[in-house]
């Protein structure tokens, strides 16, 4: 169905990134991506030379002032994705300018903006945001990683695990606590930079999918951390800040289901059209027939959704818990594309060669980050009933 | 200095194209419009000079369907600080000969110390263009240039034969086109799309040229018939029957040239 947000500033964009795809996003550069375990920076540093990181960069710090527009975000994911060797990039991408860069943007202290949105703009800088914790994963206030007010600073003791650009990223946006108990007020948001003594970037985790993608564990043994890397510059606002930014979030991650579903159709359907079977092209069996129907009337239907809500989000108007419905809806529905499309590919599709086999694999996560899927169910179901 | 760069716009070399059977034209309709490649490498030459050359201003200059704004917006996005756009329906289906008089004109409305184009088109491929352009403004043309080297007064390059390689040079103004040899064209960013809304793009009509289409007091080149292309018939199959089948593949290439 002909979708009806983007101008044509928009899709210009989209030709810009797709020749990113043609110059920047071969086989080559993802099998690289994947044996290294991270997106290379030379590669991170060009996409953000064409706007394509940094987009949610504030103009007067050089990026692109699109942090309450998500629709070049949405462009750069779906052209990244399709080309069925972007997952990485696109991922890296999305903690960068939807989970880092809006900590600072939005929440920041001048001289924090100053200091680190122009280098995240031009990805000399990357982010990464730190909230799970070995012990405490859904349940985030039962995060124990302590900062512990001294002269001039905090220093800083705990550790973090399933970090997404954990190894790669040059400051890690950390949720610590800074209080007694476990009040919202008790935590805060703290810059931890790489580099600094006693932070150690653990090993490095080896996913069931995106590869190409980091994902770390952290540990801070007495890492003074300097006053002026408190975020806002106030102590206890750690869970308000993060529950802000939550919208953003969800919408982020149901985006890219919405355009992994979109590009899955097509792998299926190149895929089916050129592979025969009992002396017809496998796309001419009645079944193939309704499965794709079927695939591509949910991917319609949850970018009729996703545009909605980036509508709304441009508006100020996402709440948290529309947020969650988004997030949890789309991403069952790219599950259940992606297990379709597998397996209308046959025993091709379990081979990883194919983008399809890696998008299915990839895709597990989508269910289980960003909040799991059931609790997002959960936040809306207490929005539903009105009972905690 | 001004150098203004011919771009034209072109079905995408990517996707088939197909020729109209009722106009005898390339069908755009069919195709994504895009700026011809060749094109872009002439304006990476200018772009590229303009970069290191402070007071340098590129102007694209389009004669084309109005569909050629997006990539003449592109051109803009790249870098050049304005654009022309010649768009008239009399020029649907114009003959080389007028187009390089409407170039011409535009280029006397535009002004120009140099002006670079691509060799030839990726669709109409007469590669002659440059040329006549040239001769309607008298000015020296360097033409199939593989390299190219602006100076204040004159430019000069190399032209690549089979066998052997010509260093050429003219003094400003003057015409030169270039080679898909040159290097690949940069493409725009965020940025570049942005700040390519806030920059002119004159479009203008044969009227303000002063130039009438239907004019044949000129020459021009009239299309009388298109045909599509005849099916390919069955090849020749040789099977060895007798064993003599190598001696009758051998007879057959040589009855058609081909040993």
């Amino acid at each position: 169905m002909q979708r009806d947000i983007y101008d044509e500033d928009h899709e210009a964009f989209r030709e810009v990134v797709k020749e990113f795809v043609k110059r920047y996003v071969t086989s080559e550069k993802a099998k690289q991506w994947d044996a290294d375990g991270e997106v290379d920076r030379a590669t991170m540093k060009a996409a953000a030379e064409h706007g394509i990181i940094g987009l949610s960069v504030p103009e007067e710090f050089g990026g692109a002032g699109m942090l309450m527009d998500f629709r070049f975000r949405s462009v750069v994911n779906e052209e990244l994705i399709r080309s069925g060797h972007g997952s990485a990039l696109a991922s890296a991408a999305g903690i960068h300018d939807d989970l880092a860069v809006p900590y600072l943007a939005h929440f920041g202290t001048d001289a924090q903006k100053a200091k680190w949105l122009p280098k995240m703009a031009t990805a000399d800088v990357l982010g990464a945001l730190a909230m799970t914790e070995p012990g405490a994963g859904s349940d985030l206030r039962a995060a124990r990683t302590t900062a512990k007010k001294v002269d001039g600073g905090y220093v800083v003791n705990g550790a973090k695990t399933f970090i997404s650009s954990g190894k790669t990223a040059d400051i890690v946006v950390t949720f610590v606590k800074t209080g007694e108990g476990n009040r919202p007020d008790a935590f805060s948001l703290v810059i931890l930079e790489d580099g600094m003594e006693g932070f150690e970037h653990g090993k490095k985790l080896h996913k069931m999918g995106f590869p190409g993608h980091d994902t770390a564990e952290l540990s801070f043994s007495d890492v003074f951390v300097p006053d002026e890397n408190l975020i806002g510059g106030v102590e206890g606002r750690g869970f308000v800040h993060l529950m802000m930014n939550l919208p953003l979030e969800r919408l982020s991650i149901g985006a890219v289901a919405a355009a992994v579903g979109e590009a899955a159709v097509g792998w299926t359907l190149d895929y089916t059209t050129s592979r025969e079977a009992f002396g017809k092209q496998v796309v001419d069996f009645q079944n193939t027939r309704f499965r794709l129907a079927e695939m591509a009337t949910t991917v319609d239907v949850m970018w009729a959704y996703i545009d909605r809500a980036m509508n709304l989000y441009r508006q100020g108007k996402l709440s948290a818990d529309e947020a969650a419905k988004v997030k949890f809806w789309c991403t069952e529905r790219e599950w259940e594309i992606l297990d379709q499309g597998v397996q209308l590919h046959g025993g091709y599709g379990y081979i990883l060669e194919y983008p399809i086999a890696r998008a299915f694999l990839d895709a597990r996560v989508h269910r289980i980050y960003g909040g799991t899927n059931e609790v997002m169910r959960e936040i809306v179901a207490r929005s539903v009933t009105g009972r905690k | 200095m001004r150098i203004v760069v011919l771009v034209k716009v072109v079905p995408d070399t990517n996707v088939e194209r197909t020729l109209s059977l009722e106009t005898g034209l390339a069908d755009r309709a069919t195709a994504d419009l895009v700026a011809d490649e060749i094109g872009e490498r002439a304006l990476e030459v200018a772009l590229t000079y303009a970069e290191a050359h402070e007071g340098t201003d590129v102007h694209v200059l389009v004669v084309g369907p109005e569909e050629s704004s997006a990539s003449i917006r592109k051109c803009l996005a790249m870098g050049a600080a304005s654009a022309t756009h010649v768009v008239d329906d009399g020029l649907v289906g114009a003959d080389l000969g007028l187009t390089a008089e409407v170039i011409a004109v535009a280029l006397g409305r535009v002004g120009y110390d140099l002006v670079i184009a691509g060799n030839q088109s990726t669709d109409g491929m007469g590669g002659v263009l440059p040329a006549m352009v040239a001769e309607h403004l008298g000015l020296p043309s360097l033409t199939n240039l593989t390299a190219v080297t602006i100076g204040d007064a004159e430019v000069s390059g190399t032209r690549v034969s089979d066998d052997a390689a010509v260093g050429l040079s003219a003094p400003l103004p003057a015409v030169v086109s270039v080679t898909e040899a040159l290097p690949d064209p940069r493409f725009p960013g965020f940025k570049g799309i942005m700040a390519a809304k806030k920059k002119p793009l004159d479009v203008i009509s044969l009227a303000d040229l002063g130039i009438d289409a239907d004019d044949l007091s000129t020459s021009r080149s009239i299309m009388l018939a298109v045909d599509a292309r005849p099916p390919r018939g069955a090849g020749v199959k040789i099977t060895d029957d007798e064993g003599d089948a190598g001696i009758r593949l051998a007879a057959f290439l040589a009855e058609n040239h081909q040993i």
